[in-house]
């Protein structure tokens, strides 16, 4: 608290009178009244924002809840088609983004450029990895025929055994057709999901690419850490969510 | 005029911006990471019903930590804390409506 927030906040019978920059950083609005006021609204407003993303992947997460219920035996034959190795691995490798992202926005606020430049771009480059990783994944679903649609396969679960790989490790029984079918809407789930957190992760990636044209510029490293450290809140929601999907659609079903 | 360019440098009063040691997220960091292990291979032992009760459990206990350190909360307002809990709440209670129509009706069982 130093003398200047009081300056700014007590200096209403100043208004009207057109006061130099040099009494303000620049980057201090002219309509809020000090620069921890601005950072404050700038946080709530992220929030909210967030807010509404926990709306949105929560209606998604309801819905694999009730349909999970509904349809048992599908849904857990089909979620033994995910491949724990990738799923975990990419649970590490979002983690460390996170971790990454964290000291960056920890570099901007201590004012460390080539910190903040390197911690932007292990973020960017773990981001890629994550999403690389997800290729490999769905690559083997298109393979398998187990994206929803025209070209969708019942095979694996009327059938198990046609699929050895699955098979030798879960065992499970062949279904009939009736509930096999329903396998689809697993994976119908699973693409809206884990496609809805990629293209969270794309377009943070996106950002994270712009940041750090700006940060080798020295644009956060002034003092004004706002917009890293909100973007930051984006990414750390994104891995968030990632935290849920991994278990939920990859480990519980294990055993039944 | 300098000292007033000094400002942002001094952030350490109480309602001024927080900053978070290293420390803190490198262990936040390991612990995160300890926590997939551990949800790992709790979901390679038959525990049953408790299967995704335990794996829920430790990822709301990982995104707490996330909540808490990586993103702040900790050290944030009181208008932030109220935000992120009216929206944790409304979700929970739009969850808890939906699942309550859906339990007590016959319907989608064909």
């Amino acid at each position: 608290m130093s003398d200047s927030t009081a300056t700014v906040n007590g200096a209403p019978e100043a208004h009207g009178i057109p006061h130099g920059h040099e009494e303000h950083p620049a980057y201090l609005r002219h309509h809020f009244a000090s620069v921890e006021q601005q950072a404050d609204t700038t946080n709530f407003a992220m929030w909210l924002f967030l807010l509404t993303e926990i709306m949105f992947f929560g209606g998604l997460f309801t819905a694999y809840l009730i349909y999970r219920n509904w349809y048992y035996p599908a849904f857990v034959a089909a979620s033994h088609q995910l491949n724990i190795f990738w799923g975990t691995a990419n649970t590490g490798v979002l983690i460390s983004s996170s971790f990454t992202m964290a000291m960056g926005v920890w570099c901007a606020e201590t004012r460390r450029k080539s910190g903040l430049v390197l911690c932007l771009v292990l973020t960017f480059v773990l981001g890629l990895v994550f999403l690389g990783i997800k290729t490999i994944e769905y690559s083997e679903k298109v393979e398998k025929h187990h994206v929803p649609g025209f070209h969708y396969s019942v095979q694996a679960f009327t059938n198990p055994a046609s699929d050895p790989e699955t098979y030798k490790e879960y065992k499970d029984k062949p279904m009939p057709l009736d509930m096999a079918r329903h396998t689809e809407l697993y994976f119908f789930l699973y693409f809206a999901m884990t496609g809805m957190h990629a293209l969270h992760m794309i377009i943070g990636i996106a950002i994270l690419g712009f940041m750090i044209f700006r940060a080798r510029a020295g644009a956060y490293t002034t003092g004004h850490v706002t917009f890293v450290e909100n973007f930051g809140l984006y990414w750390h929601f994104v891995d968030i969510v990632w935290i849920f999907l991994f278990p939920l659609l990859y480990l519980i079903s294990r055993h039944q | 005029m300098s000292e007033i360019t000094h400002q942002p440098a001094e952030n350490h009063g109480e309602h001024e911006h927080h900053v978070t040691p290293p420390i803190v997220y490198i262990i936040v960091f390991a612990i995160l990471l300890v926590c997939t292990g551990l949800t790992v291979g709790a979901s390679y032992i038959e525990m049953g019903v408790f299967n995704p009760i335990v794996a829920l459990a430790i990822g709301v206990f990982k995104a707490t930590l996330v909540i808490l350190f990586f993103m702040g909360v900790k050290y944030s307002t009181k208008l932030t804390k109220l935000t992120l809990g009216a929206g944790l709440f409304t979700f929970l209670a739009l969850i808890f409506m939906t699942l309550s129509d859906y339990i007590s009706r016959a319907w989608g069982r064909w």
